[in-house]
């Protein structure tokens, strides 16, 4: 299919969100998208046709609505495959988010396969979601959690690559864009590095898969998870891809309907896959939208796509230091993506947003489910604009004007 | 619109706190911690022997509405006794900080003042005899 020609305005008019005033009368700029991701109509109304048209249970009802409402989301599985670039749509498993993703190879894969002795090589700029499973894995089986050093800038600390990385690492799992710093990791290297050493390479696609062009075999990575909603789908929808030998020689993680071959009283049998990581109903509407939200993205195009956002994010790099008290955080452009975390001297993160919020720039506040790399980066918490293809260069303006609006409200300007 | 939310009282509170630092002996002691956004505060109690606040301080960090919050309550704390302090209600305390919070906001304004009712519960505990002068303190 080939791309549409990218035209902002009539980008912004599929997402209904973005045209309505907030509560207060403001403009909404909406530079959140790191947290979450708006909806695109086709989205909305792909949900809206679930419900209102052949809404049942899947894999279950010899009826027309349970016929209709497989070959839906079987459908949306292959998207999801075609668009991962991956071998069959078996490896494709539908969870509810990244987080259930990770917990499912923490589970299923790490307390099966990891042993005392064994190394789990993380770094400090992952989010709690990629970090706190393995804290648990690792207590549970005895293996231990060695962590990648970062540069001043923010990036993985490659001089330590060959320290780190060696025979007694079973696992590397890592973010492929970092959700504060905006880092872009270098994912072909560690895969490298890993087959190497005979580990297994697990990457978290939260951030980078609804902005860059993913294939899993290229770098052939082992799993990968990400998140329906911050890839302009529905929220409650995530996937996982697993290799399928690795998904084979796990056992289940969670139990019940739908992921059995044969149940007896004592014993029981699993299904084949995916169904083996799907027990009980899954999101079934929210899987079928998540292949609209693919169908829409490609309609973009990542080229389009990358280009709306970087161009946002040079102008954002460039107006922010310029802006007094301001101190942005991470790598320069050529290493990240269209995130930029940042703080305000003597406005703390919370009242920003808050101020911000007045004039309808939407920012978050926080640690971000980063406390280790705030506390490497020494603040308690920082504010973070993270930007969209559907965004303007006038809301990066609009950013800047609120840090002004801020200044000024604190008796700063 | 919320416009007035960072109004000089506030900010004067923020810029200037009350007794913001450490009680040399307090009598009790208690820091919380909002987990969801990370903002701190230690509150540090001199209670006299008719059971009165005659000192109160407190140390954190965090947004201007949990900072100036902790301010206000210090203030608004001495010179009341325990008995006192006993009917003094999240209610009061957002009265207290005289500008309109929303849901999210609220939990900054009351930080502090969750953090003095857990040391008060805690106070009201049968005495451990560790024979240290603190009484309570975490996070």
């Amino acid at each position: 299919m080939a791309p549409r020609e990218f035209d902002i305005e009539a980008i912004r008019a599929d997402f209904p969100i973005l045209g309505r005033p907030l509560p207060n009368g403001a403009k909404l700029a909406y530079l959140d998208n790191g947290a979450t991701s708006q909806k695109p109509q086709a989205v909305i109304n792909k949900l809206r046709e679930v419900y209102e048209t052949y809404n049942s249970n899947v894999h279950r009802g010899i009826h027309q609505l349970g016929d209709r409402v497989t070959v839906e989301l079987e459908a949306a599985r292959e998207k999801v495959q075609r668009f991962l670039g991956a071998r069959e749509s078996a490896e494709i498993i539908f969870t509810s988010g990244t987080t259930m993703s990770i917990n499912l190879v923490a589970n299923a894969w790490g307390r099966k396969f990891l042993k005392p002795g064994d190394e789990i090589v993380l770094n400090e700029m992952e989010h709690h979601a990629n970090l706190v499973p393995w804290q648990q894995v690792a207590k549970a089986t005895g293996a231990k959690l060695r962590f990648i050093p970062l540069t001043a800038d923010g990036r993985l600390d490659e001089s330590h690559f060959d320290r780190i990385i060696t025979s007694k690492t079973k696992l590397i799992t890592v973010t492929a864009m970092s959700n504060v710093l905006g880092t872009i990791n270098p994912i072909q290297e560690l895969t490298t590095r890993a087959k190497q050493v005979g580990a297994v390479i697990m990457v978290d696609g939260a951030q980078s898969v609804p902005h860059m062009l993913t294939n899993v075999l290229s770098p052939a990575i082992d799993f990968l998870a990400f998140s329906g909603h911050k890839i302009y789908g529905p929220t409650g929808i995530g996937v996982l891809y697993g290799r399928r030998e690795l998904l084979t020689a796990m056992d289940p993680f969670m139990c019940g309907g739908n992921m059995i071959d044969e149940v007896k009283l004592e014993s029981s049998t699993w299904g084949e896959l995916p169904s083996k990581f799907e027990a009980g109903t899954l999101p079934i509407a929210e899987a079928i939208g998540l292949g609209a939200a693919i169908d829409y993205v490609q309609s973009i195009g990542f080229d389009a796509i990358h280009t709306q956002e970087i161009k946002l994010l040079e102008r954002a790099l460039r107006l922010l230091p310029q802006t007094s008290g301001v101190t942005v955080y991470g790598p320069s452009i050529e290493h990240r993506g269209a995130i930029v975390s940042f703080t305000v001297e003597k406005v703390h993160p919370h009242d920003l947003a808050d101020l911000f919020d007045q004039k309808g720039v939407a920012v978050r506040a926080g640690h971000h489910c980063t406390m280790p790399l705030h506390e490497w980066l020494d603040v308690s918490a920082t504010a973070r604009a993270s930007f969209a293809f559907y965004n303007t260069e006038a809301e990066v303006d609009a950013l800047i004007d609120a840090i002004h609006y801020a200044r000024h409200k604190f008796r700063l300007e | 619109m919320n416009e007035e939310l960072y109004d000089d009282y506030i900010l004067d509170h923020y810029e200037c706190p009350y007794h913001k630092g450490h009680l040399e002996c307090p009598t009790c002691a208690h820091s919380e911690k909002n987990p969801l956004c990370g903002d701190q505060i230690r509150l540090e109690l001199k209670v006299d022997d008719q059971g009165k606040v005659s000192e109160a301080f407190f140390n954190g960090k965090g947004c201007a509405i949990s900072q100036a919050g902790a301010s206000i309550l210090c203030q608004h704390v001495e010179g009341k006794s325990l008995n006192e302090l006993r009917g003094f209600q999240a209610p009061d305390m957002l009265r207290l900080l005289k500008v309109p919070l929303t849901a999210t906001r609220q939990r900054c304004g009351l930080l502090c003042f969750k953090v003095l009712k857990t040391m008060m519960y805690s106070l009201e505990q049968p005495p451990v005899e560790t024979g240290e002068p603190i009484a309570a303190s975490s996070g």
